[in-house]
């Protein structure tokens, strides 16, 4: 990448920008994203109702946290949401996207309408399924939120509808890269259709699959509006998951040391996680997008 | 990602002639396929179903929309919902949204531009530890650090103000701004640089008239990545604001909620117009919407 300075030509020096032009953009984030993970930490050491100043009470929060049995409900069921929804998503977006890829207008005239859910704020989805699945009101006349399977699937189907769309515009741009030849070559072979989509379309699709698949896991913790507004953690704590275990420690109850514990048990896990998935996917490799090109 | 080259030498090793652009893509289209066909038409009723329920709906009087079957279309369509929704505050809202968006992109590019240019063209120590630190930030959930940015936010005599919501939301929006930017800034030919060096060209020179020219791709995925992120964001405002002056839409929705009460039809139309103005985008510009969102998935 770098060329020699002794090659007569120009020091290499000479318009590499300033090391110091990073500056502005690490402090701004360094102060808003990475001094928090710091005080939520020192925080979780204290007792604070958000008035006054913190008082130091050592291991208690963490001590009360890892005997609450609402955080091992809550652990368990923001995994198993991640899991379901990860596997209800791609699956059909996968679907669609190798649909969408091919030529024909109706496919793009579908493309199109199927993109439109992306374009509502998760929160406006919410309130939208919020309104319809009220037992007096909407297309389902039963108290579909009222159960916990109900209030479960519900909060699964609602992060699809809004998701889908984007995830399925990633499976369409990495199914339009599968090269012709490798068809044209399972067609002389006398491969069907579907041994085609199982043998090429599948495997070829593998890197598209984890990028999505990083997205949608990381992502999955944003449902924190869709179970704010369609549960409210219900029924009883069924669907609080962690962000809305934390948001309710915090901002309904006014416990702010515990609910920092619960942040820094959330932003542990999502780092291990994503640091997991990272090596994974080898999306830490980035640097060498253009290698082979 | 050279390891996951490995098991599919036919991309890499592909001749461009191979498949010259008459015969691309034939397999797709040679004979019907009925089960994609009645897949797909499944999805479309999924699709449809919600919102036609809601435009139908948001057009019914408030009486006749309890206990009524939602997909019936309404009697005698009104407007009254969208004007109560109009009444309580929603261009405020929407006002308030824009300027966050705009904001937003407008700090978000600002930082991450030159950042990316540094990550890319200089090969100092501290220049990988900035990208690492981008490259992990992109796990931190926003949910994770509210809690000690509320104590921030209150001790920079922030809190119920836009830049309460402005400022955060920017920093949430860095990190894959700066993978988006960097994955673009390396495509840029060494030749380039070097010519423009050849003339004597300042470091600033190069950004303004070589990288950013030449990065509008990556450059538009990032307006629209973070202005998406702003108009979407709920739980900064939610948070950090409490009064109707910095209110943004999305919270503004969340407040018709007990607001507005049992009166569902005005809620769905609050959220019908609340979708009215990116659907206006998608209508204008659908292709730049689309592919640049493609790039926040990956090149």
């Amino acid at each position: 990448m770098s060329p020699s300075a002794a090659g007569g030509g120009p020091p290499t020096g000479a318009g590499r920008p300033h090391t110091s032009w990073a500056l502005p953009g690490v402090l701004f984030f360094a102060f808003f994203a990475v001094a928090p993970m710091v005080l939520a930490l020192c925080l979780s050491f204290t007792e604070w109702n958000g008035l006054g100043d913190p008082e130091p009470v050592g291991l208690a929060n963490w001590r009360r946290l890892l005997g609450d049995d609402r955080l091992t409900q809550s652990l368990t069921v923001t995994v198993l949401l991640t899991v379901v929804s990860w596997v209800f998503q791609t699956v059909i977006s996968l679907l669609l996207g190798v649909w969408a890829a091919g030529r024909g207008r109706n496919r793009a005239i579908l493309s199109a309408v199927f993109f439109v859910p992306f374009l509502l704020s998760s929160t406006a989805i919410s309130l939208l399924f919020y309104a319809l699945l009220d037992p007096n009101f909407g297309i389902v006349h039963r108290d579909t939120l009222g159960s916990t399977s109900g209030a479960f699937l519900a909060i699964v189907f609602v992060g699809g509808w809004q998701f889908i769309p984007f995830h399925t515009l990633i499976y369409q741009g990495g199914a339009r890269q599968i090269p012709e030849v490798l068809y044209q070559a399972a067609a002389i072979d006398g491969a069907g259709r579907y041994r085609q989509f199982f043998s090429i379309t599948l495997p070829q699709l593998r890197n598209t699959a984890t990028t999505s698949g990083v997205l949608m896991v990381v992502g999955s913790l944003t449902y924190f509006e869709t179970v704010l507004i369609l549960t409210q953690g219900g029924p009883g704590t069924d669907t609080a998951i962690l962000p809305y275990l934390m948001y309710q420690a915090g901002f309904k109850s006014y416990d702010f040391g515990y609910a920092s514990a619960i942040a820094t048990f959330l932003v542990v896990a999502a780092t291990a996680l994503s640091l997991l998935l990272v090596r994974l996917s080898g999306f830490g490799a980035m640097r060498s997008t253009r290698e082979g090109m | 990602m050279s390891h996951d080259t490995l098991p599919r030498p036919a991309r890499t090793s592909r001749p461009p002639a191979q498949s010259p652009a008459g015969r691309r893509r034939r397999h797709w289209s040679r004979r019907p396929n009925p089960l994609a066909g009645l897949g797909s038409v499944i999805w479309l009723v999924i699709v449809i179903v919600p919102i036609y329920a809601m435009i139908s709906a948001s057009l019914t009087h408030q009486d006749q929309a309890l206990g009524n079957n939602a997909l019936k279309p309404p009697a005698r369509p009104t407007l009254d919902n969208y004007n109560t929704v109009l009444h309580n505050g929603f261009g405020h809202f929407l006002a308030n949204t824009a300027i966050v968006a705009a904001a937003v992109v407008v700090i978000v590019l600002v930082l991450c531009v030159p950042l990316a240019h540094v990550a890319v063209r200089t090969r100092s120590r501290w220049s990988t530890a900035a990208f690492r630190l981008f490259l992990l930030g992109v796990a931190i959930p926003a949910q994770a650090v509210v809690v000690p940015l509320y104590l921030m936010i209150a001790k920079l005599d922030l809190y119920d103000s836009l830049l309460a919501i402005i400022l955060p939301t920017a920093a949430f929006a860095m990190p894959v701004s700066v993978l988006i930017l960097t994955g673009t800034l390396r495509d840029i030919s060494e030749e380039l640089y070097e010519a423009m060096a050849l003339d004597g060209a300042s470091a600033t020179r190069m950004l303004f008239q070589l990288v950013i020219p030449l990065a509008k791709g990556g450059i538009g995925t990032v307006v629209i990545y973070s202005a998406l992120q702003a108009w979407n964001g709920f739980l900064f405002p939610l948070i950090f604001t409490q009064s109707d002056g910095p209110r943004v839409l999305t919270l503004g929705l969340f407040t018709y909620v007990s607001q507005f009460g049992v009166n569902i039809p005005a809620l769905l139309a609050s959220v019908v117009l609340s979708g009215m103005p990116i659907f206006a985008v998608y209508l204008v510009a659908r292709r730049a919407l689309v592919g640049g969102l493609m790039g926040v998935g990956g090149k």
